[in-house]
């Protein structure tokens, strides 16, 4: 599983959360898609839970500040998570 | 500026807009209703029209405020923010930032979702800063109620500085007031809801002087877009690349550190304003909902059952206006050419209102099409639909909403096009009106059918496998097959124009509002008639003269020919008016072409007769069967049987059958790749707004069709 491999490299971010699963956003890894991000709502110290998955597993859905946002895993993957 | 007490204002009744009618923006968050708004406001007083130098339409119309007071009102894209992140969000910098634009507004009406205030306001709070006068028009108030969320909109107008006025747009609740408040005279908000950082003031007040501007939040949004402002010329932009440089800008870390501030900001004074109480019940619903739409078998099985209806729609629903339309014009054209005649008269009948009828016959295609996109989009599906094909389209360059194109294009490639407009991202919605034509659309059916009936003997396996119906399948699949693997090429060959992001909300489940779907169907079939028809009308009528006039007296000499050689057969009435058409086309201009054409078509094996109806099917890839019968001298009447033993029967110079399975079956491929149809041209220059991605289709399209058709005539002769 990709996203095993992952975590082993660095800190946990969205794309390793499980379903149902909640994390508290920490930072945003890509300073370009991060303005994107912020402005959906995605802003440090916000909690997040992993709602559901495609089909073939990417993208996923993610709810912040009380509605749902898709993405795909590699924007999830930008998303890094408070320990 | 207000928009009551300018006395310009004349109590105009006519849809001119005068110098001195007020402009009014609506701007808001993609789902936050704004669309409906626009309907509310305007109803049936919308045109649609470009935006230079994109592809993104522009949207206005008119309201009657009061009955003295008349107002354009102009649709801008929904965005999350004053920062541009897709081409089309540039719109509205471009048309906010330049006070001298001849769209600048007198006034904005900022929309926002109710049940979800905080990041809808981000985008208000930019606009205030901006000290335009505005409205906040808060909406789906129902839906927040339902929610729990509780807005006390006294307090939160005060912390706003603006009117802010309740409304729910689907049901037209509060519009009323809406329009009352327009109508007031409104200060520019004095709020400012972010601090600029003090180190950027001497930045800001070299390009307030330098641009004549008053407010720093303006000046600062030159700083962070000069690159992609419009209104800039080159000097303007150099001069504030020099200034960022030294006053060492960061634009990305600046902009985040804004949000971050804005977020913060409106926490607090929705603190005072908002009060939720849980309740998350319209969200379970939807994600119920989504338990089954998008389940990995229900939710693939579910998509293809309602692609299918679709197809089923525009394939066979649509047939039946269609050919209203088409006895309609025939019936015209019969009465005119009973009662009239003359050359003028035939240039009428049979170039104009025949090319008209071209163009009308594909209007139910398009309003069934849209009908369903317009539900699709509107309950909150079509975001599922890309959300489930996203990682299997993406590898082809495609998105997951280009499964509808893609599978609209089997009917007809023109609605299909067309359709390709939900897909916002620049590179995959070219990708997918390039390839969208290679789907074998239904015009190529009656092709395909006469061919096949030629060459493929009726043949069952295993008792239901009909050779015929296996053979015509194997063409759709090339077609498909084609389509994908375009698309792959493309998408290495063509660049991104910016960076593609798939981060969107996921909007809950919704009823459709049938007053929007009702004008999106009005919408779309005007814009093809009105675009695209024009460019279909000319070629059609270029077409028909081409086939109808030879050069100096070459036409009367044919007849003469053709009358002399049926009386010498024998022939009766009909036969010889076929002789005389079948002899008159070979003289015409038309076949004059198709001879001359005859050295580069014959590779494929074709002779002068193909040359001519592949000229002709330019108009329409089902003119083939027309030109044809019209060549064999078979008469316009008869049926697939005739053409077909009329055909069998042609011999080559060597006295072997002409039509063989090798001759057909390059003539199948030659249709299925060639870009035979003047309409989907016309489509693709109107969707794309320019002349070059057509006639790159036609010459990929048509390049391909060669080499394939040469291909499939040397393997199987």
């Amino acid at each position: 599983m990709q996203h095993k491999v992952e975590e082993h490299k660095g800190r946990k971010s969205v794309r390793d959360l499980k379903i149902g699963e909640h994390g508290v956003i920490c930072c945003l890894q890509d300073p370009e898609m991060g303005l994107k991000l912020l402005e959906m709502g995605c802003i440090p110290g916000t909690s997040v839970k992993m709602n559901s998955r495609a089909p073939f597993g990417d993208p996923i859905t993610i709810i912040v500040n009380n509605y749902t946002l898709s993405l795909r895993l590699d924007e999830a993957e930008t998303i890094l998570l408070k320990q | 500026m207000t928009v009551a007490t300018q006395p310009e204002i004349k109590p105009t009744s006519t849809l001119t807009s005068g110098p001195g009618m007020a402009k009014i923006a609506l701007i808001g968050n993609p789902n936050s209703g704004k669309t409906s708004l626009f309907n509310q406001l305007t109803g049936l007083n919308q045109k649609v029209g470009n935006f230079p130098g994109v592809t993104v339409d522009k949207k206005t119309g008119y309201s009657q405020l009061t009955p003295q007071l008349r107002a354009e009102i102009i649709d801008l894209p929904g965005t999350y923010s004053l920062y541009p992140k897709s081409l089309d969000e540039r719109v509205i910098t471009d048309l906010l930032y330049d006070p001298t634009s001849r769209h600048f507004p007198d006034l904005v009406i900022v929309t926002a979702d109710a049940s979800n205030l905080k990041r809808n306001l981000l985008l208000f709070t930019q606009l205030a800063d901006l000290q335009l006068p505005a409205v906040l028009a808060l909406n789906m108030v129902d839906v927040a109620e339902q929610e729990g969320v509780k807005i006390d909109v006294e307090t939160l107008q005060r912390e706003l500085g603006v009117p802010v006025i309740p409304m729910n747009a689907r049901k037209g609740i509060g519009v009323a007031a809406l329009k009352i408040v327009m109508t007031q005279q409104l200060e520019p908000n004095r709020n400012t809801f972010f601090e600029i950082s003090a180190d950027l003031k001497p930045l800001l007040k070299n390009i307030k002087h330098r641009f004549n501007l008053s407010n720093d939040y303006l000046a600062l949004q030159f700083a962070h877009q000069y690159k992609s402002l419009k209104f800039l010329s080159d000097e303007d932009a150099a001069w504030l690349h020099e200034q960022l440089e030294i006053a060492a800008f960061e634009s990305n870390a600046q902009q985040a550190n804004e949000t971050i501030n804005r977020y913060t900001r409106i926490n607090e004074l929705l603190l005072d304003a908002v009060r939720v109480e849980k309740v998350e019940k319209d969200e379970k619903f939807s994600n119920r909902l989504d338990q089954v739409l998008t389940h990995k078998v229900f939710g693939y099985l579910i998509f293809f059952a309602i692609l299918f209806l679709i197809f089923q729609a525009i394939f066979a629903w649509a047939s039946y206006p269609m050919d209203l339309i088409d006895e309609g014009i025939a019936g015209l054209n019969g009465l005119i050419q009973d009662n009239f005649d003359g050359p003028l008269i035939d240039l009428l009948t049979e170039g104009v209102i025949a090319g008209l009828g071209g163009v009308l016959v594909f209007v139910p295609q398009i309003a069934i099409l849209f009908a369903f996109i317009a539900i699709l989009e509107e309950t909150g599906y079509m975001a599922r639909v890309t959300f489930m094909m996203d990682k299997v389209m993406r590898k082809f360059g495609l998105n997951g909403k280009s499964v509808v194109p893609l599978i609209s294009g089997v009917a007809c490639a023109v609605p299909a096009v067309m359709s390709a407009r939900t897909i916002e991202n620049w590179k995959d919605r070219m990708i997918t009106i390039f390839v969208t034509p290679l789907m074998s659309c239904s015009a190529r059916i009656p092709v395909y059918t006469v061919l096949i009936a030629l060459v493929v003997p009726e043949k069952y396996y295993l008792g239901f496998l009909n050779l015929q119906g296996l053979v015509l399948m194997g063409l759709y699949l090339i077609g498909f097959l084609a389509a994908i693997l375009s698309a792959l090429l493309l998408k290495i060959i063509l660049k991104a124009r910016e960076r593609s992001y798939f981060i969107m909300e996921f909007p809950t489940y919704k009823m459709p509002r049938w007053k929007n779907v009702g004008l999106t169907i009005i919408e779309k079939s005007k814009a093809f008639v009105f675009e695209a028809g024009k460019v279909i009308v000319a070629i059609s009528i270029i077409l028909w003269v081409l086939a109808s006039y030879g050069p100096g007296n070459t036409f009367e000499q044919a007849r003469e020919q053709a009358v002399a050689e049926a009386q010498s057969r024998n022939l009766n009435e009909v036969q010889t008016e076929n002789k005389i058409a079948s002899y008159q086309l070979e003289a015409s201009y038309a076949g004059i072409v198709g001879r001359s054409i005859e050295p580069i078509i014959r590779p494929l094996g074709y002779d002068w007769k193909i040359g001519i109806a592949l000229l002709t099917s330019f108009a329409a890839r089902e003119v083939f069967v027309g030109t044809m019968s019209t060549i064999y001298s078979i008469g316009e009447e008869e049926n697939v049987s005739t053409i077909k033993n009329k055909l069998m029967s042609e011999k080559d110079a060597s006295g072997d059958p002409f039509f063989t399975p090798a001759r057909s079956f390059s003539l199948m491929i030659f249709y299925l790749f060639a870009m035979q149809c003047v309409s989907t041209l016309a489509i693709v220059r109107r969707e794309t707004k320019s002349w070059t991605w057509p006639l790159a289709q036609l010459l990929y399209m048509s390049g391909l069709a060669y080499v394939m058709a040469f291909i499939t005539y040397h393997i199987f002769s």
